[in-house]
């Protein structure tokens, strides 16, 4: 080998496969037979093998883990470098366990290519085919496929093509073009370097020709630029935005736009260290820092780009996710989502579906488990600059973060471009418009005003909304109207004047929340007409009467307070039902008999008025 | 020609600027070999000329003098912020440990030492996954505990370039900039860029040091290649480990592996 091949660029190959299916056995026959070990490291085999009392074991040359070695499994992805004629290898070792899958992940995310390989005896099990799934998912596109321990079945032909024929079928659904299907046995070295003369009726190429014949990963230096900063740095009276360009070009005079910001400036010049002339022009791969003619606002994670080719700015996201933690995604939950080097917050709206590996059906669920994959839909606060991953997968896709750990990886499948944030004229002393709020919470802040008499069912429902909306990411909180007596009412009483006074100031905090974009249930007897009609009028066109209706005599047998009890016995004076007045609403917005239907029932009313009065849809009524 | 390192040099300026601002209090340990050389170099490129955290020696006092002159020279030209963290003697060490390990592990003891005088929450470190098998399981962004014991068994998921820079309170976490480098690479990036090295690493009557290491632990290893392209030709061809005269290595199976587990680079 001359130096000449040695400049040649590497190439990084993942071995995948279903665990004792020979991975690591496969990777020592190439190494040894490619003359890539080190001398010395045969004899140290025979030793650790012969100390366990194991015959040979190849793959104690990849297991450096003691702890792999005495359980004779490969707990952590690793990497060695090796050679063929062709060029200079990395063979990248991922653990076929499901409960190292996230070491699969870390490995297999590092490869140009990955040789997937099955047991012919056993098939394409769980881990061969969710291996092949996620291999799609991290964008290893390039897959050969090593049917191993072929001198168990005899090298029987139909055997193989019986294997082979099932997973180019399952390949080719998920969308990954496999060129080869070897019939190996790595033990003895069958087909890896040399040609077999036990299997005659195999015509196609070794393992080693089948890995000389993968092509190197080009940085995708013809597609939209895409440079997201890392940070900024002011070592002199330079400003330098530093980070790597992630696809495209750029050149000094170049009009560069950040997203999501919207900022743009010029490229005066392109920074560098110990180098003897200017630079001019930079490509994606490459890590650079610039200098703008203007002093605009750019951080960590805004992106830049050309005017042209834009990347999506929006609130909401559907992703395919696989998730690596045993604490599931459920829906409701927020999670921090980073994409290059932005972070959002961002909360689960809905699991679409959990995609079953073995057939790759689909059904919708409330959670997605470890080692799972599935379609989710995100939502975030702040406006995130993102691609499809299907056009630029290094900006289309992400890593969750559930506290200090990286939980799960997504790719972008569909972007939202929802309601853009645009002035609004009733909210002028704020900087960020209730739209803006809207937009980042993925519905409208409002008061949904229950009233009814005690029993009704007020509280019961009013809990049950804000759960039910809490999960699925809303901003919600009931005030309901015996809590804040505690606290901010403590000192009114139960005169006409106190009570006008009580909802007088639940009105108005009502109103606060609803402008900080949060959907207030407000749960309260509130019995007068008038008393109500201020409320209406201090939360205006935001204000939502429901009209929880039960009449009295099912209330009284509720009597879940054991108030009227209390009432009857005139211990409470004044009691709304028994000793005062009670004034239904004329034309409330919804009403609802928890006397004739069921709680749950009456849940599902609520939620329909609340999405059609508040949900996405209203918001995108309200901008036409 | 030198595309791939381009590659590499890219890739490590990435990895160490994700560090600079993810991490709050970071140092940088300088074993004064050929590849935290190469790293001081990639920092300085980085930050466009100056390396702006601690760099730290841990030193046993056991290094080879021109190991010492070096240091000084390039500490002074580079403008470092130089500290030097004595380690404590070999009395000290774990006694079930082989002898020479337990010479290696002085340094884990002055690492430990240096945690906790500097409070800091990252160290960057140059080492690489062809040097050591154990090496090769590394992930960039290492978390250790509070003991700074490294679980190999349960490693963080690290893809797409997002490392594990969260922690909790009081542990630390280990940076890797040059994981994906070989020891070839270094070299020819060395010869590219001009970078300084120490003299030991050339043959001198038939020997050279091809890893440096403590002196009473490291040995040179026969070898007649006096530049920089003649130890390029020599690994091309080589089939013996680069950590061949580091003694401790090979002491016991898993010599290196315990050491490593708790808290060696």
């Amino acid at each position: 080998m001359d130096i000449r091949n040695e400049l040649n660029g590497q190439l990084r190959i993942v071995i995948v496969g279903h665990v004792d299916h020979g991975k690591s056995t496969l990777i020592g026959r190439l190494l040894n037979d490619t003359g890539s070990l080190p001398d010395g490291k045969v004899e140290q085999v025979h030793e650790m093998s012969r100390k366990r009392g194991m015959p040979f074991e190849w793959a104690f040359v990849m297991d450096a883990l003691q702890a792999e070695r005495d359980q004779g499994i490969t707990i952590d992805t690793t990497q060695i470098h090796f050679k063929t004629e062709q060029r200079p290898y990395v063979i990248i070792d991922a653990p076929g366990h499901t409960e190292f899958l996230k070491n699969m992940v870390t490995g297999a995310s590092q490869a140009d290519a990955a040789l997937l390989v099955i047991d012919a005896a056993e098939g394409a099990l769980e881990q061969s085919r969710r291996h092949a799934f996620l291999l799609h998912l991290l964008g290893v596109r390039q897959v050969a496929v090593a049917v191993n321990k072929m001198d168990r079945v005899e090298f029987d032909q139909y055997r193989f093509e019986a294997v082979s024929h099932e997973i180019r079928a399952y390949l080719a659904e998920l969308g990954l073009h496999t060129s080869t299907v070897i019939p190996i046995a790595a033990r003895h070295g069958d087909n890896i370097v040399t040609r077999s003369g036990k299997a005659p009726w195999y015509d196609g190429p070794t393992v080693v020709e089948a890995l000389d014949a993968f092509r190197p990963q080009q940085a995708p230096t013809d597609l939209p630029l895409r440079f997201p900063l890392q940070d900024v740095y002011k070592p002199d009276d330079r400003r330098i935005l530093a980070g790597r360009i992630e696809s495209g070009r750029l050149r000094v005079g170049d009009t560069l736009r950040f997203s999501p910001t919207g900022a743009t400036a010029t490229v005066v010049s392109i920074e560098g260290w110990n180098h003897s002339q200017p630079i001019v022009a930079a490509q994606a791969g490459q890590s650079i820092g610039i200098t703008l003619d203007k002093r605009i606002f750019a951080e960590r994670g805004h992106i830049a780009h050309h005017e042209e080719g834009a990347p999506h700015v929006t609130h909401r996201l559907g992703v395919r996710a696989f998730w690596l933690t045993s604490e599931p995604l459920t829906v409701g939950k927020t999670y921090t989502l980073k994409i290059t080097t932005g972070e959002h917050r961002v909360t689960v709206e809905s699991i679409t579906a959990v995609i079953d590996i073995e057939d790759l059906s689909s059904t919708p669920a409330k959670a997605v488990h470890r080692n799972e994959v599935a379609e989710v839909v995100l939502r975030s606060r702040s406006p995130i600059a993102v691609d499809l991953a299907s056009a630029l997968s290094r900006t289309g896709r992400g890593v969750l973060i559930d506290g200090h750990d990286v939980v799960g990886g997504c790719i972008v499948v569909e972007v939202d471009e929802g309601p853009a944030a645009s002035a609004n004229t009733t909210e002028v002393s704020h900087t960020v418009t209730a739209d803006e709020r809207n937009a980042a919470n993925g519905h409208k802040g409002g008061v949904l005003w229950l009233t009814g008499l005690s029993g009704a069912g007020k509280s019961t429902l009013a809990m049950a909304l804000e759960r039910a909306l809490f999960d699925r990411g809303w901003q919600v909180f009931v005030l309901d109207g015996d809590n804040v007596r505690n606290g901010l009412n403590a000192g009114l009483g139960f005169s006409a004047e106190d009570r006008a006074e009580n909802i007088r100031r639940v009105a108005e905090t009502a109103k606060l929340f609803a402008d900080a974009g949060v959907l207030v249930i407000a749960s309260l007897i509130s019995p007068l007409q008038a008393d109500r009609a201020r409320a209406r009028a201090i939360g205006g066109e935001r204000f939502h009467e429901v009209y929880v209706a039960a009449d009295l005599a099912t209330c009284e047998s509720r009597d879940p307070k054991g108030l009227y009890r209390r009432a009857r016995a005139g211990e409470i004076p004044e009691f709304t039902g028994v000793s005062a007045p009670y004034e239904a609403p004329e034309s409330p917005e919804l009403t609802i008999d928890t006397g004739k239907v069921t709680p749950v029932e009456a849940l599902g009313e609520l939620l329909d008025y609340v999405d059609g009065a508040f949900g996405r849809n209203a918001l995108k009524r309200g901008r036409v | 020609m030198t595309a791939d390192l381009d590659y590499l040099e890219s890739q490590s300026i990435y990895i160490l600027r994700e560090a600079y601002n993810r991490i709050d209090k970071l140092a940088l340990l300088w074993s004064i070999g050929k590849d935290s050389n190469v790293l001081l170099w990639l920092c300085r490129k980085a930050f466009f000329g100056r390396v702006p955290f601690p760099v730290v020696q841990l030193d046993t006092a056991m290094e080879l003098q021109e190991v010492y002159d070096f240091r000084d020279r390039i500490a002074g030209e580079w403008d470092l912020d130089l500290r030097v963290e004595q380690c404590p003697p070999e009395a000290d060490m774990d006694q079930t440990l082989p002898p020479l390990t337990r010479a290696a592990a002085r340094k884990t003891e002055g690492l430990k030492n240096l945690l906790r005088t500097g409070k800091y929450q990252g160290i960057m470190v140059g080492i690489r996954r062809d040097e050591q098998a154990t090496r090769a399981k590394e992930r960039v962004f290492s978390p250790r505990s509070l003991e700074g014991d490294w679980d190999v068994k349960d490693q963080p998921a690290e893809f797409w370039d997002h490392y594990k820079t969260r922690f909790e309170e009081g542990t630390h976490v280990r940076i890797h900039p040059l994981l994906h480098w070989t020891e070839l690479d270094i070299w020819r990036y060395s010869k590219r860029e001009g970078i300084p090295i120490v003299p030991l690493y050339f043959a001198k009557d038939g020997k050279r040091y091809r890893s440096l290491g403590e002196k009473n632990i490291t040995f040179p290893v026969d070898s007649t290649a006096g530049t920089i392209d003649e130890i390029i030709a020599e690994l091309v061809v080589t089939r013996i480990p680069e950590r061949a005269g580091r003694a401790m290595d090979n002491e016991a199976e898993d010599s290196f592996e315990r050491l490593r587990s708790s808290g060696y680079m």
